[in-house]
């Protein structure tokens, strides 16, 4: 049940204009222009900046809500770091007046960059750093569209927290960091003083939130004592008293839990921008012991327990994603900022995790219906089906939430990348799908890499068909492969190339957030960064890995089974003769295209002569990413999955040799081509569990089903059996979009009536009308084939 | 020895419990005037012409429905689904046409599926030869059996043979001991007349108990491009035979008051 208060601050939170704030940029300015830490090192340095912006940002609490705590001044006023990216004049224009996924600038703040911010930083900002330590061939592979870089605009986070939190109160930590402090080897560490700055810097960090809470008590105070309704003003009162307890003790009830995490959720918010944003993780996990605790005491009803987490909710729904431009916009053009709400899983010692907290969270979800924060499910074969099905009733609404993922693959993924089984039970998802343990790993997403643009260069002898260019080493000419295995063997080649130039391009990026941009506050939270005195950033965590999302993996399969077959068994064309197709966009060869599209052997049905092809990119790319070492000491790994890179990466190509034309998007995830899984779902997850999912940090696979499949309970059961098999075969996660193709074309048209129609895009969903027209059609396209 | 079949479909979810994958064997001796499926009607393969537009093109071709297939082809198929099946409690579902019109073939095919544990189930008229029932009857783990029209000539009218054989067949199928679940199509003015209902009422109801499950199955339209695909002459009754919703909640709760079970939509 949704209480009016509710309904008021979720239509408020809906309703707001995401706007640029200028507050953060301005503060983080002044701080360092006016020189308040000259002389100290970098860690308390950015410290002491985080403190003072914490000291003086506006405290913002809106009516009728129970968790306080704003990253902006207001609820979608979002805040800018221009330490890490500089927005230019042209870009605040450009955000201001774009069509989809805007942020209103205002003149004022327009002119507190004009004034203030970019005289001061530009061509200062870790974003030109990068920029200009970054290799021409690094730049050109970039501006070809063959990877993405995720730290260019954003700083590394992906990190969710575990549950010291719950345990820890700043205080505590505080009382840990001076117990590391103490234990420094000044005799034979030679990064004792390093990681003395370092712990001094979390020290200032941790001090600095119970001081963030403590004025958010005073405000409380004043509303308290203005407030004429007496209920409220009891209300505002013993928010008061909460926000002087946590985040400086460990939480004791479950208001104070939650308000708890929030303040932290905003440190990690405020210090940096992460990708993603941070992500309280097992949140039903958490949360139970207090709601055991206090149900049994008699000091918490149901009722308020879901009033809490619904107002919880609103908060993440109230920051919009930092904004974004350029590549990094067209990667993952969405507001929201993949805080991934956990439920269900196994507990620490292996045993089913699902408790009535779960049950209350899907209900929350469910009444919620709000873009953020995403949710999921983590599905052990040990947990209820009662639980699965209660989540799938849910997708059927179709919202895309919650998405669904494999519990016991998750932990496979993850001993196998060398972690402690305990730690891997206490993981899940977070972002899209990203496998990680929560509370004690630094998990990196690097940039997307586009699979299919290096069979075009391949095809072209490492030249960009596009501009022309030289990107890639000489593999070949079309003419000169005698067999296909010599062809693979090019790509291959070319793969290993364009992973090399990326990984070199990270690392460097890597070293200069190392140098210049340590997070102390984060470094707080997750372990074992105070035991270590080492930053989160410089390798503190317990484990480090960096990914490299693969994407197009689909059109990929499909094109070299076209090439396999057409060339190189049947001899219907020449290679030379089907590039010269290509490059020309099908035009003059309809012929050709029908027969591509509708005689070839396509992934997603199960078909072993598409299905080969699949296992062999995997293969190759793995091959080529895989255990790579990082400077703060991650390896490198991969995961498939795209946000909406897999539309820009399709923008930039040619038309590709399964049958897509030029500019048209790739296949998303590891779904299949869009509308070439024409023999069921159950085909499409045989074919999907080809991949070895378990090498992977995350894949996605995206399934359509029409809403009338959802309409009675023993279809639902049915979903979730497919979910169990699926599962069972070690697939990584599955998601439904539940919704008609005649609906989306209606909202195509007429985008005024469906205002609140919300879909599933790639591990996230978003209103359709936030959507690009590529995307949507994109979108239209994956639903149409649904003849169940 | 091999058979012909016009399609093997994964992820069948309507017939019979669980995940299934139905297996659809060409050849029916009825004509049905509602039925959606004419490319079961003939007992060999046949062509058809096909027609895709592609890129305001239209691309022109004729395709064969329906293939000789044998035993272990259709076997390796099915054993793709099999963790699927395990999970949902589903098997394999011989529909057609009529299935038992190849009885041969349908027998060495559920000997197969029941040797390697699957759940099998027969989608039967009941129009064929006692024989046949007695040789795929150790095999079958389930019948899904079709109740249409009881009176004779009307039964006649509507599917083009008697239901004589079919009744028979039935009687003796329950004394047998096995399970059966009945599915009715729900045609107006044909099936699914007061008459109608009450009669099959009848002649299910000392059976609740071995039946359980009835599916209802509202007749519809979708299968009317396939006359003009096969070049038949559609004799489907007009969109406005399908029954209302109510109507169709009406004469389940008949059947429910006698202690049936239900599913809308088979």
């Amino acid at each position: 049940m949704i209480t009016p208060r509710i309904q008021k601050l979720r239509e408020k939170s809906l309703g707001a204009e995401p706007r640029i704030s200028a507050e953060r940029g301005l503060l983080v300015t002044r701080f360092y222009r006016d020189h308040l830490a000259f002389g100290d090192s970098v860690p308390v340095q950015r410290a002491k900046a985080f403190s003072y912006i914490l000291e003086n940002k506006e405290i913002c609490i809106n009516e009728g809500e129970l968790i306080v705590g704003e990253r902006g001044p207001a609820p979608k006023a979002t805040p800018t770091y221009p330490e890490i990216n500089l927005h230019s004049l042209q870009d605040l224009d450009i955000l201001n007046s774009r069509e989809k996924v805007w942020f209103r600038v205002d003149t004022e703040t327009r002119e507190a960059y004009e004034k203030e911010i970019i005289p001061f930083w530009k061509g200062r900002s870790n974003r030109d750093r990068i920029m200009e330590a970054m290799t021409s061939e690094w730049k050109d592979a970039y501006a070809a569209g063959i990877f993405t870089e995720f730290m260019e605009q954003r700083a590394p986070g992906h990190t969710v927290a575990g549950d010291k939190i719950y345990k820890k109160g700043m205080s505590d930590i505080i009382a840990d960091v001076d117990r590391a402090m103490s234990q420094l080897d000044f005799l034979n560490d030679p990064a004792a003083f390093e990681k003395m700055e370092e712990l001094k810097a979390m020290r200032i960090a941790a001090r600095a939130l119970i001081d963030f809470a403590g004025r958010h008590a005073e405000k409380l105070d004043l509303l308290a004592a203005e407030e004429k309704d007496r209920a409220r003003s009891k209300e505002l009162a013993d928010m008061a008293a909460i926000c002087r307890k946590v985040p400086a003790s460990a939480p004791e009830t479950f208001h104070e839990a939650l308000q708890h995490y929030w303040f932290v959720h905003l440190g990690v918010v405020t210090e940096l921008n992460p990708w993603d944003s941070f992500n309280p993780g097992r949140l039903d996990q958490h949360l139970i012991p207090f709601w055991e605790k206090e149900t049994a005491a008699g000091t918490l009803t149901r009722e308020t327990a879901e009033e809490l987490l619904q107002s919880f909710w609103i908060k993440f729904n109230n920051h919009p994603a930092p904004p974004k431009v350029g590549i990094t916009a067209l990667e993952s053009n969405t507001y929201t900022d993949f805080a991934l709400i956990n439920v269900g899983g196994v507990k620490t010692d292996g045993s089913d995790a699902v408790n009535e907290m779960s049950y209350l969270i899907l209900d929350v979800i469910e009444e919620m219906r709000l873009l953020q924060p995403s949710s999921m499910v983590q599905v052990s074969k040990k947990n209820p089906d009662r639980f699965i099905d209660r989540a799938v009733k849910i997708t059927k609404t179709g919202f895309g939430q919650p998405s669904i993922f494999n519990t016991d693959a998750i932990i496979q993924e993850l001993t196998r990348q060398g972690k402690d089984i305990y730690d891997a039970r206490n993981g899940g998802a977070s972002g899209c799908v990203e496998s990680g343990a929560f509370g004690t790993e630094s998990y990196i997403l690097t940039g997307y890499f586009n699979l299919p643009k290096v069979l075009e260069i391949t095809l072209h002898n490492g030249i960009d068909p596009r501009t022309s260019r030289k990107m890639g080493i000489s593999t070949g000419y079309p003419g000169d492969f005698e067999d296909y295995s010599r062809f693979l063997e090019a790509f291959r080649k070319q793969v290993e190339h364009f992973v090399r130039i990326k990984i070199h391009g990270s690392n460097i990026i890597e070293s200069i957030f190392m140098t210049h941009v340590p997070t102390p506050f984060l470094s707080l939270i997750i372990d074992d960064c105070v035991e270590k005195g080492t930053d989160y950033i410089c390798g503190g965590a317990r484990y480090n890995t960096n990914y490299i999302q693969g994407v197009g993996i689909g059109t990929l399969t499909d094109s070299l089974t076209s090439i396999r077959k057409m060339v190189f068994e049947e001899h219907q064309i020449t290679l030379p003769r089907f590039v010269e197709v290509l490059d020309r966009n099908f035009i003059g060869d309809e012929d050709l295209l029908y027969h591509l599209i509708y005689k070839m052997p396509k992934y997603g049905n199960d078909n072993q002569e598409a299905d080969r092809q699949l296992t062999d990119v995997f293969n190759i790319y793995y091959d080529a990413v895989n255990g790579h070492a990082s400077p703060r000491g991650a390896a490198y790994r991969i995961n498939l999955l795209p946000t909406t890179s897999h539309v820009y990466f399709g923008s930039i190509m040619l038309a590709s040799p399964d049958g897509r034309k030029a500019g048209q998007p790739l296949s998303e995830g590891i779904s299949p081509v869009q509308g070439a899984d024409t023999h069921g779902p159950s085909a499409v997850i045989r074919s999907a569990a080809k991949i070895d999912h378990l090498r992977t940090g995350g894949t996605l696979l995206n399934q359509k089903f029409s809403p009338s499949f959802f309409e009675d309970e023993e279809a639902i059961r049915k979903i979730s059996h497919l979910v169990r098999s699926y599962f069972r075969m070690d697939g990584h996660h599955i998601q439904f979009n539940v919704v008609t193709a005649e609906t989306l074309r209606d909202a195509r048209k007429h985008p005024e009536k469906y205002r609140d129609l919300i879909v599933r895009v790639a591990g996230y969903s978003d209103y359709f009308n936030d959507l690009g027209e590529d995307l949507q059609e994109e979108i239209i396209r994956r639903t149409e084939h649904e003849n169940l | 020895m091999p058979g012909i079949i016009f399609d093997i479909k994964p992820f069948a979810i309507h017939d019979g419990p669980g995940i299934r994958t139905t297996v659809f064997l060409k050849g029916c001796p009825l004509r049905c005037l509602w039925c959606h499926n004419p490319e079961s009607w003939h007992p060999e393969p046949e062509s058809a012409g096909k027609s895709i537009i592609l890129d305001g093109r239209e691309f022109r071709e004729s395709e064969t429905i329906g293939r000789e297939v044998t035993v272990q082809e259709v076997m390796a198929e099915i054993r793709k689904e099999r963790i699927i099946m395990e999970e949902s409690g589903g098997g394999i579902t011989f529909s057609g046409g009529e299935p038992l019109m190849q009885p041969g073939f349908l027998a060495e095919l559920l000997e197969a599926a029941w040797l390697e544990g699957f759940h099998t189930a027969v989608d039967t008229s009941g129009h064929a030869p006692k024989s046949d029932f007695e040789r795929i009857l150790p095999y079958t783990s389930l019948f899904l059996y079709d109740i249409k029209i009881m009176d004779d000539p009307l039964h006649t009218a509507g599917t083009g043979v008697s239901n004589q054989l079919a009744l028979e067949n039935f009687s003796w199928l329950i004394h047998q001991g096995k399970p059966v679940r009945i599915r009715i199509p729900l045609v107006r003015n044909i099936t699914a007349t007061r008459e109608n209902i009450n009669a099959i009422l009848g002649f299910l109801s000392p059976h609740v108990r071995q039946i359980g499950q009835i599916d209802l199955l509202p007749y519809h339209r979708n299968g009317i491009h396939k006359y003009r695909k096969l070049g038949l002459v559609c004799q489907m009754p007009p969109r406005d035979d399908t029954p209302e919703p109510e109507e169709i909640e009406e004469i389940g709760q008949i059947f429910r008051d006698a202690g049936f079970r239900i599913k809308k939509g088979g």
